[in-house]
């Protein structure tokens, strides 16, 4: 997740996106397109599918042109190419490239294709990566490297609170990441994400699980009327709830480690294991083992076990708050 | 060589069903076969389906027979769903085939492996098919027990009670069938309970005794909180790891066979929309498949478990039965020694209650560490 543009050194002749993430391999893409026009504003693109490709194409549009002029040709989805096209590829990678001619070839992974890869980083290629976008780590990281790109300072709250609302679709996340840095100025704080996404983020069952776990009783019933008032499944929440006991024990567990290496142990994002050890001033281990206890059953009742899941997800977050500290004499 | 050679420690039970291949009038058109898993249910009734189709009455070593046997006798069709129910569309498909003659034997037998998988609207639609029997059309019904199965099906049907095997007899098939060395299967069977398709793999498949072995030892090593979501956290991942070993070949060999009857490449990585479409089905299928399959080595991993503290009440009370986990002795040694009888009863309700709610959809490792902190041993 680099800046890809560098203008000051020329694109080599041969780029290779490799990666599943959709939209970084689109970006990168973009950047070394932006990249060649600084140099060559005439630049001409041809764009080629693996799932359309038909055999010499390749070799056709890589020939010089008759009025000259610089040409690139992005090669799309490497990872389903047919025979055919594997074989102009490498039989383009054979021949010494032409001058003004830069070839990008795009590969989401597997294993197809690996010769054309091996032929590509031989000859010298410029490799740029799209590494998969999953967990709320990476997620979190994106979102916080937008913000950087943009030349935005953001708050760990911030990014935490717009992942959780937007997270879903990586596409979405960085659709409204544009939008806070288009929209908004200063620096972007919890309030502000809440301000654009409060809606979504409220009736998260994150909220109603933070307030919960916080041991407030009173948030936690108000956030989750409101979410199963919007609609939101009663089962999402539980598994959150689920979640955030589980992320609490395991950093309580975890022992005194830099927060950065708690996370990557557990497999978490730093600010999680900030949070959960905020958190965890209020709970001891047997405290939260009853918490778990209690959204067990609770996933239980939700799941067709009991007559009233919203009331079974209601003594549930009364449970918890209960177990906290600050409720506790 | 009788037909019945495979159906072990099922002596009342067979004497039922010879009977009625002898007698005509003690044949009836709809037969329910219950008993726990691994007792035997299916191979029970392909022997059923054998002794009726064979002109012998069930010699063992005729084409009937052993086709029948397999489960490749154009007479007889098995019914093994790998999802999670059998749909209401399946249930008709079957009852179209059931108006059907025989072929070539004397008898049509379908037979329903896990008629407990019937949805309520497929079992209504079997029904029909029960209250107005086609002469010479036998259903023979399988599921872990008559509560399984809806009671409109039940009295209609005759009931054939399948128990536990005893460990020797299982013992004795894994080496007269399988080839299995006789301590091993003495081994394999009792730690399988009896299951005989589980003390098969116990026998032949020593990631699998390694698996167990992990499962077993997990009782010793619960004291934290942290251990017990960590032990939750392990026992999810060994059961995805056998699941995945189960499954992995199998769904390859699916997709490719999928593709040869469609006449599609199977090497190549973009397949046309139609083809596509098929191949999204069969993933779907093939998810439904591996969830099951995820939940019952959960559940098996389960028993396993539960079987360290039976052993351990066992023990405690001096009875001379042999444990199921003679191998396992000195786990079940301490745990019995950490833990009083109430505890250990404790432990055993924590188990039931996890396998109860993982039935109940409850997210399998949520139901697991909950379960995990019930049986954390003193300090
Ligand atoms: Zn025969």
């Amino acid at each position: 997740m680099s800046d890809q543009v560098a203008v000051h050194h020329r694109v080599p002749p041969y780029v290779l996106v490799t990666g599943p993430e959709q939209l970084l391999a689109e970006r990168a893409v973009a950047h070394t397109l932006d990249e060649l026009r600084v140099t060559q504003p005439d630049l001409e693109v041809i764009r080629l599918y693996a799932g359309a490709y038909e055999a010499g194409e390749l070799t056709l549009h890589a020939s010089p042109s008759l009025f000259g002029g610089a040409k690139c040709i992005v090669v799309h989805d490497l990872d389903e190419a047919s025979d055919d096209l594997q074989a102009d590829l490498l039989a383009t990678l054979a021949v010494e490239p032409e001058p003004d001619l830069t070839l990008v070839v795009v590969h989401k992974g597997g294993a197809r294709g690996k010769k054309v890869l091996d032929g590509l980083r031989g000859a010298g290629a410029r490799v740029l990566d799209a590494p998969a976008i999953k967990t709320d780590r990476d997620k979190s990281d994106f979102a916080a490297h937008e913000f950087r790109r943009a030349r935005r300072k953001a708050t760990g709250e911030a990014v935490h609170a717009l992942v959780e609302a937007v997270g879903k679709d990586v596409r979405e996340l960085a659709a409204a990441c544009q939008q806070l840095i288009d929209d908004t100025a200063g620096v972007i704080d919890e309030q502000v994400v809440l301000t654009y996404h409060g809606g979504k983020v409220e009736a998260t069952g994150f909220r109603v699980a933070d307030a919960a776990m916080a041991g407030d009783a009173g948030e936690a019933l108000r956030l989750l009327r409101h979410a199963i008032a919007v609609g939101v499944d009663p089962v999402p929440i539980v598994a959150v709830l689920a979640q955030q006991a589980r992320q609490l024990i395991a950093v309580g567990s975890a022992g005194r480690g830099r927060s950065v290496d708690v996370a990557r142990d557990l497999g978490l994002a730093p600010w999680q294991v900030d949070r959960a050890r905020r958190a965890l001033g209020g709970w001891t281990a047997d405290a939260l083992a009853t918490c778990v206890h209690a959204v067990a059953a609770a996933d239980f009742e939700v799941k067709g076990g009991g007559r009233d899941p919203v009331y079974a997800v209601e003594r549930c977050v009364l449970t918890i708050t209960g177990q906290h500290a600050r409720n506790r004499t | 060589m009788t037909v019945w050679r495979d159906v072990i420690g099922q002596e009342d039970a067979v004497a039922v069903l010879e009977h009625a291949v002898r007698t005509p009038t003690a044949m009836t058109h709809a037969w329910l076969f219950t008993g726990p898993p691994g007792s035997g249910r299916s191979v029970a009734a392909r022997s059923f389906a054998a002794a009726l189709l064979c002109p012998d009455g069930g010699c063992g070593t005729c084409r009937e027979c052993r086709t029948a046997l397999e489960g490749t006798h154009a007479d007889v069709d098995v019914i093994a769903t790998e999802g999670l129910s059998i749909k209401v569309e399946q249930a008709r498909d079957l009852v179209a085939l059931a108006a059907h003659r025989p072929s070539v034997g004397r008898y049509r037998v379908i037979i329903v492996e896990d008629a407990d998988r019937l949805t309520e609207r497929a079992a209504d639609a079997l029904l029909k098919a029960l209250e107005e029997p086609v002469p010479r059309t036998v259903w023979m019904l399988c599921a872990p027990s008559v509560e399984d199965v809806i009671i409109t099906i039940r009295s209609r049907s005759r009931h054939v009670r399948l128990r536990t095997p005893p460990v020797e007899a299982v013992a004795e098939l894994l080496t007269r069938r399988d080839g299995v060395d006789p301590p091993m299967a003495l081994y394999a069977a009792r730690a399988a309970q009896s299951h005989v398709g589980l003390a098969r793999r116990l026998a032949r498949d020593e990631h699998a005794r390694i698996r167990r072995h992990d499962v077993i030892t997990m009782a010793t090593k619960i004291v934290s909180v942290g251990d017990a979501m960590g032990a939750a956290g392990d026992l999810m991942t060994i059961a995805a790891e056998e699941s995945a070993a189960a499954s992995g070949e199998r769904d390859a060999a699916e997709r490719t066979r999928l593709l040869e009857v469609l006449g599609a490449d199977p090497t190549a990585r973009t397949q046309p929309p139609h083809i596509r479409s098929q191949l999204t089905s069969l993933e779907k299928e093939q998810k439904a498949r591996a969830t099951r399959f995820t939940r019952d080595v959960v559940d098996r991993a389960l028993v396993d478990l539960l079987s360290v503290y039976r052993d351990a009440l066992v023990l405690r009370t001096g009875a001379g039965t042999a444990l199921v986990n003679e191998d396992g002795r000195q786990v079940v040694q301490r745990v019995g020694e950490l833990l009083g009888p109430d505890d250990l009863l404790r432990a055993m309700d924590a188990i039931g209650t996890a396998r109860e709610r993982i039935d109940a959809n409850v997210n399998p490792l949520l139901a697991l560490e909950a379960m995990a902190l019930d049986l954390r041993l003193p300090r």
